[in-house]
């Protein structure tokens, strides 16, 4: 069993955190914590197998982790699972490429404002605690499905909000604040809602 | 309208959506709490909303504050809401929102059961997903028994996405639910055979989990997998299989002897590092489990360490790390063949990586011997050095102390260089394991008696030096150390060299900054001291010296008495009013050393850390009693039968020691004397010096150990451990010379310090003689110690609840709570919005399912050969079902066939399979063979039983329906409609029988006997639609409570041909009244495609939903079923054109009225009445009900002998009151209604449903 899965970046900060067993919030921020404090004083040469995180499991329970960039992504799991199936899940097959091919060179970026669709992505790989489907091929194409759906039912109707969004997303800071030709000084609108 | 949409989501379109959440959130770095408050008080008023895209886009804002670290439990009802949303878009938003913050003891997630439901049954696949992952996450023990039932019928899904996840989930729902587990586990069973490898992959996933818990019970699933395992390509699925049966082997080693080859084929065959690994595991779980020393198995183990060698040097350090731990594994049975490996491992000690110098660690304690464990130490002594990080460092001391200390100091030769490495051991600045050593130090001198005389020396040298210890004081837990060495000084002070140096060692007034309870011990011990420096200087003619002695105890005493601690202050003060009070008798030269040596006199000895708790309460003892009744208690005591009596080690015949006025402390300690000399564990030096011990307890009798090797006793400086290394060297080889010679133990035995010793090793392994015999203590125990192991399970464990054996036949009351809304009850508060139409169907058949295969076992031997043939014929469905090829054939027949065998023959036939199984030749290929072997064997018993089983068939429903009853929600109900109930449930299970037989389900052939037991005749809802030589439609019309315009048609399509049949289009004319739900964007005249094909003998069902302005009148709908025949030759276009029928029964809904509600309902005067008689019903009036309950969808409200009353809701809301009177032939009901057209047209069709029959 997978007890839980958490992303967060180089200063623990949460990126996705999924538990498969219910804690509070404050628990689940002192283990999201907890594990960035063991996990980010390892070298990057040692191994990707932690034993022992107080909080969540116990002696039954080891993480298991792989360091990308600016992203650490943790798996708890029990004796159940195979720990270097659970890496090669994080890895080889499945989810980080999984995610890079759904959000084409996935960065930190992407998971930050879209991490609904990380969760649905990460929902047909494991479910439960348990892993689901080991295929990414057909890990994508059920994403891809759902998306179509939600395409669809957003019709006619979704046509705008997405052409707002999408000038939302425009990457205004590089937008000139002021245009100054000779005497003449525009002062660009603050658009502070399109921020 | 269209115009109106666009407009709202232009408005929308400036809220707040999840980017824009984030993005501010990034802005406001130095006041993100409070923009994050103000967020939340924006969704809030966004949560207020009508529309559900606002809501919806609330609660997605809500998931990501949930991540962060915010409580959002207070919208939990809205994110209900947006959970039954009919677009996928807001429902996924609302499901993820629920798995991220409900849980348990989430008060609105009883409100979700229904939803959920809904969901699951969905003709959207995507819907029944989202559903199933979310539920997965948030499931409680109330939604598992709800909808146990509708999940395992999504196990039978046509598409293997769904069926995979009903599968994974049906894990949560035995958790919660455990009653759940034995009716799904034929299901899931098959599953492992699925053609889909995702399912089976999630079936293996379900069945590992359940069998690592509880391994017993699924032993009998162990040919399977093992066909699995030798079968599968998914290295997924290989790995779970291979780790379960890592679980298995220990209870069936026969199991084990038949992994060996194949394992070991995949170790020589795989690439996948993970599937070597995990094969290498089970292998040595395998070895393990057989027991040890087989020869033919050396080659495994050998294969297997190899392997792992070449893991543990490759330059992957999680590799390593695995291959570390596996190779412990190994060590535990194998030591021989690890400890070849010592370089390695050794090697691993310098790694760079914490985690693996741990590992190295753990291998190295099991790998000392006598001969290496000096060498080992030393390593980890240079390790110790070398450390940074006290962290590692503290692992490294307890795991020197560990090693040797490990099984009663089984592997020291050499006590002194043991002692050398402790005091070594208390340089380390700044562990916190000082206690660690101290205690050692204690453990050593208390019971290795020959050690005594050198562990004094250096204690005293310890306290001599104990500023160089000392260096900051409270915060170093080294410290803890000088409570040892004190107390062994002052214990044994008759050792000590120089007691009166050691003394003022003791009371420098620089010990006052030790920690408090060190002080105690040095006061305590001091007076020890003194006692002993007394009692050697008074037997010289000058008096002074003993009389300086006194003085500096009174000058330096004070120091003590002034102490802050207590314990320290009374100690002190005690102590020192004792040697005023001497000094006061010495100078009057009275002799009293004798009388102060007294005060200490007596010899203390460990105590097992468990004595206490292993003091059996004696049997006839009441504790309570005791004290009514005090002379009893001797008695009671001395009356200890023999068998409460275990001790740990072997004993011969145990005198008993009777002296009755003896003082108990006496008597236990001469027992325990007694004891130790019969005690084989100690190895009597000859019988004589045994008689010495027991005469004479003082150590002078014996000649001081002449140790053949000069180590100094006493140390001038702290000892440096090496040089014993070194000594012991020499001695062995010495040693080895002169047993060469000749045999010359006897003379070590003499020098050894006492009369009883125990030799710590005999001579046995290595020819290494320990270089004293030493006495090791065992620790003192109650006299009638219980052997109790304390491995007490979690009581919380929700495992626990899971181990049911699964082998056991299915009872009649094991069934999964179905709730059905045709006859079910509801609790009030849910009265509003129970049912949905959707998903009678499999439902049905699942409890169908479930019924059948007990009637099976039940029937079987009556009608063994008929069932025969029927087992043929589901088989070939099944076969037909999978596409599995002939490969799955055998296994399910012997399943079946062992099903059947169950309730005659007491032994359970899996387990006799398995017996066969694992008896068999381990040739893989044999399997099948075995299988079929065993089934034939299987086959003749039910005969034999027949005559008895059938007999108790008639009461069995009946019991087990009010059990079932009562074991679902609705046990709260009236008896009376407990009774109803119990009719109409029954009623339906034929229902389902005889649906099947025609409909064609998988298992509809199972049925034809089953009827006539029966009272009750079978009843269907489903009505033919349409039928030619191609395909058959059957249809059955629902309500929907949830939306008052909504029917739900279900029609089953059964493919009546040989021919496969595809590209299935469903069509009808709509009318101005009722239409076709079509997708977005289709026509009005568009068909829907039937989301599935159908190979021959297939039935599938498919559900379409109708609006319907106007519910009063029944009315007809055409339409036109297209479909494409396709043979291997042709493919044709064919047609079958139908007719629907909307009866008004369609629109009511079951819905529980209570009598009250009913009886003010009544009394309303809103309801319009009308009546119907019936004639020529003979039929027994409870069947008469049932009829109209089922049939027509309601529920009774009361009933008195012949009379009832009934109540339906229409799904618009209309009241329908029935009541239904009988005598003789004539049924009379009269019935009252609001909508008096609906009425008339129900009435007529409750008339021609009696009419038909």
């Amino acid at each position: 069993m997978i007890k839980a899965i958490l992303i967060f970046n180089n200063h623990g900060k949460p990126r996705l955190s999924k538990f498969y067993e219910h804690y509070t919030e404050d628990t689940e921020q002192q283990i999201i914590r907890e594990t960035f404090h063991l996990v980010s004083k390892r070298d990057e040469n040692v191994c990707n197998f932690l034993e022992g995180g107080m909080l969540i499991g116990g002696s039954d329970y080891k993480l298991i982790y792989r360091h990308y960039a600016t992203l650490y992504f943790v798996f708890c799991v029990d004796s159940s699972e195979s720990e270097l199936g659970i890496l090669d899940l994080i890895q080889v097959k499945v989810f980080v490429e999984t995610l890079d091919k759904c959000f084409e060179n996935v960065c930190e970026l992407d998971l930050i404002f879209h991490v609904d669709k990380v969760h649905n992505i990460l929902a047909e790989m494991v479910m439960g605690g348990m892993v689901l489907e080991t295929n990414m091929n057909e890990i994508i194409t059920q994403v891809d499905a759902q998306n179509k759906m939600e395409k669809s039912e957003a019709g006619i109707a979704g046509a705008p909000a997405r052409a707002v969004s999408a000038v939302k997303n425009m990457n205004l800071p590089e937008m000139p604040r002021n245009i100054n030709i000779g005497d003449i000084s525009i002062k660009v609108p603050n658009l502070p809602s399109f921020k | 309208m269209a115009l109106k949409i666009v407009k709202g989501s232009i408005d929308r379109m400036f809220d707040k959506n999840l980017q824009d959440l984030v993005r501010g959130i990034r802005n406001h770095k130095e006041d993100e709490a409070k923009y994050i408050s103000t967020c939340i008080d924006e969704i809030k008023q966004e949560l207020k909303q009508d529309n559900i895209a606002v809501k919806a886009n609330a609660v997605c804002k809500l998931t990501y504050l949930q991540m962060l670290g915010y409580d959002v439990s207070w919208a939990a009802f809205n994110i209900v809401e947006v959970m039954s949303s009919s677009k996928f878009t807001y429902k996924r938003i609302g499901y993820l929102a629920a798995s991220q913050c409900f849980h348990e003891s989430t008060d609105v997630i009883m409100l979700t059961t229904n939803q959920i439901r809904k969901d699951l049954s969905s003709p959207n696949q995507y819907d029944t997903g989202v559903a199933l992952t979310g539920l997965s996450c948030f499931v409680t023990p109330d939604l598992a028994r709800d909808l146990a039932n509708d999940i395992m019928t999504l196990m039978s899904h046509t598409k293997p996405y769904i069926r995979k996840k009903a599968v994974l989930i049906m894990y949560k729902v035995f958790l919660k639910y455990p009653e759940s587990l034995r009716p799904a586990f034929p299901r899931l069973k098959e599953k492992l055979e699925d053609p889909d490898p995702g399912v089976q992959s999630a079936a293996v996933n379900v069945i590992c989990e359940l069998a690592r818990r509880n391994p017993k019970n699924y032993l009998s699933l162990a040919p399977l997998f093992f066909k699995l395992m030798t079968s599968s390509t998914n290295n997924w699925v290989l790995i779970k299989i291979i780790k379960l049966f890592g679980a298995l082997t220990p209870l069936e080693p026969r199991l084990g002897k038949k992994l060996i080859e194949p394992l070991t084929n995949l170790i020589h065959s795989t690439s996948a590092m993970s599937l070597l690994y995990e094969c290498v595991n089970t292998v040595i779980a395998v070895l393990i489990s057989l027991s040890s020393g087989m020869p033919n198995h050396s080659a495994s183990i050998q294969l297997c360490v190899q392997k792992l060698r070449i893991l543990i040097e490759d330059s992957d350090q999680n590799l390593k790390y695995l291959g570390l731990l596996a190779m412990s594994k190994i060590l535990k049975t194998h030591p021989k063949s690890v400890q070849s490996h010592k370089d390695l491992i050794l090697q691993c000690l310098d790694d760079k990586d914490e985690s693996i110098r741990l590992r190295a660690l753990d291998l190295l304690y099991g790998m000392v011997s006598k001969k290496n464990l000096m060498e080992i130490v030393k390593k980890l002594m240079l390790h110790v050095d070398k450390a940074e990080g006290t962290t590692y460092r503290d692992e490294l001391l307890t795991k020197i102390i560990d090693i040797c200390s490990q099984s009663n100091y089984q592997y020291i030769t050499n006590f002194e260089w043991y002692i050398s490495i402790l005091v070594e051991l208390t340089r380390l600045e700044g562990t916190r394991h000082g206690h660690l050593i101290a205690s050692q130090m204690l453990d050593v001198a208390i019971r290795v008696k020959a050690i005594r005389a050198f562990a004094v020396a250096q204690m005293a040298t310890l306290l001599d030096n104990a500023h160089l210890l000392t260096g900051n004081m409270q915060r170093n837990g080294i410290c803890e150390v000088l409570y040892a060495a004190a107390w062994i000084c002052g214990e044994f002070s008759e050792h000590l060299e120089n007691p009166m140096q050691t003394l003022e060692a003791m009371l420098r007034p620089k010990v006052a900054t030790l920690p408090g309870h060190i002080q105690a011990v040095y006061v305590q011990n001091a007076a020890k001291l003194f006692a002993t420096v007394l009692k050697s200087q008074e037997g010289n003619t000058d008096s002074t010296a003993a009389q300086e002695t006194s003085q500096l105890m009174i000058d330096r005493l004070p120091l003590f008495v002034q102490s802050a601690n207590l314990e320290v202050q009374e100690r002190a003060s005690c102590i020192l009013q004792l040697v005023k009070y001497i000094q006061k008798l010495q100078q009057k030269d009275v002799e009293i050393a004798e009388e102060v040596n007294a005060l200490f006199a007596g010899e203390l000895n460990p105590v097992a850390p468990k004595a206490q708790k292993k003091v059996p309460v004696p049997e006839g003892l009441d504790l309570d009693a005791w004290i009514n009744e005090p002379p009893s208690e001797s008695e009671s005591e001395d009356e200890q039968p023999k068998a409460i009596f275990a001790k740990e080690e072997p004993k011969h015949s145990r005198p008993r020691h009777t002296e009755v006025d003896e003082k108990e402390l006496a008597r236990r300690r001469e027992a325990r004397k007694q004891e130790q000399a019969n005690n084989p564990f100690y190895i009597k030096a000859s019988p004589s010096s045994q008689k010495v011990y027991q005469d004479t307890p003082g150590v002078e009798h014996i000649p001081v150990v002449q140790i053949d090797l000069s180590v100094p006793l006493k140390v001038p400086g702290l000892p440096m451990s090496d040089q014993y290394v070194k000594l012991e060297e020499e001695r062995r080889q010495k040693e080895r010379a002169e047993k060469k010679k000749k045999e010359k133990k006897k003379r070590k035995e003499k020098r050894s310090g006492r009369g009883k010793k125990h030799d710590s090793g005999p001579e046995s392994e290595e020819d290494i003689t320990p270089a004293h015999q030493v006495d090791i203590v065992t620790e003192e125990m109650p006299e009638n110690a219980l052997p109790s192991d304390d491995d007490d399970k979690d009581p919380n464990d929700p495992h626990k609840a899971l181990d049911i054996d699964l082998d056991k036949p299915l009872a009649d009351s094991e069934k999964l709570p179905v709730r059905s809304h045709r006859e079910t009850p509801k609790s009030p508060a849910e009265d509003g919005d129970t049912e949905n139409a959707a998903l009678q169907e499999p439902k049905k058949k699942s409890t169908k399912e479930k019924r059948e295969k007990k009637k099976d076992k039940d029937r079987d031997r009556k009608k063994s050969k008929e069932e025969k043939k029927k087992k043929k014929h589901k088989h070939e469905e099944k076969e037909e079902d999978l596409l599995g090829g002939q490969a799955d054939a055998p296994v399910v027949q012997s399943e079946e066939t062992s099903e059947v065998v169950a309730p005659p023959t007491s032994t359970n036939p899996e387990v006799s399979d398995l017996d066969f199984w694992l008896s068999n030749a381990p040739v893989p290929s044999n399997t099948q063979e075995a299988t079929t072997v065993a089934e034939a064997e299987a086959a003749p018993p039910p005969e034999a039983a027949s005559g008895t089983a059938p007999d108790s068939e008639p009461d069995q429903p009946q019991d087990a329906d009010t059990e079932e009853a009562k074991s679902s929600k609705h046990k709260k109900k009236k008896q009376k409609k407990e009774k109803e109930e119990k009719e109409k449930k029954k009623k339906k299970k034929h229902h389902h029988h005889h649906h099947h037989s025609d409909g064609g389900g998988e298992e509809s052939v199972q049925n034809g006997t089953v009827e006539e037991e029966e009272p009750l005749p079978p009843m269907s809802n489903y009505c033919l639609l349409a039928e030619n030589s191609y395909i058959k439609m059957v249809y059955d019309i629902q309500g929907n409570l949830q939306d008052g315009s909504q029917v739900v048609v279900s029609v089953i399509f059964e493919n009546k041909g040989d021919s496969f049949l595809k590209s299935m289009e469903f069509n009808v004319l709509d009318s101005l009244n009722s239409k076709l739900q079509r997708p977005d964007g289709s026509g009005p005249h568009d068909g829907l495609t039937v989301p599935f094909q159908l190979p021959p003998g297939v039935s599938n069902e498919a559900r379409f939903v109708f609006t319907v302005q106007s519910i009063i009148m029944p009315q007809k709908l055409k339409g036109t079923l297209t479909f494409i025949v396709k043979n291997e030759d042709s493919s044709t276009h064919e047609k079958l054109d139908f007719k629907l029928h909307f009866t008004c029964t369609s629109y009511l809904i079951t819905t529980p009225c209570y009598s009250d509600a009913f009886a003010k309902l009544l009394e309303s005067g809103d309801l319009k009445g009308s009546s119907v008689r019936l004639e020529g019903v003979n039929m027994p009036f409870h069947h008469l009900l049932a009829r109209i309950c089922f049939h027509h969808h309601f529920s009774v409200v009361e009933r008195i002998d012949s009379c009832a009353s009934m109540y339906s809701r229409s799904i618009q809301g209309h009241h329908v009151c029935l009541l239904v009177k009988t005598s003789g032939q004539t049924v009379s009901i009269d019935a009252k209604c609001d909508e008096p057209t609906l009425l008339g047209n129900v009435l007529d069709e409750i008339k021609q449903t009696f009419s038909q029959c």
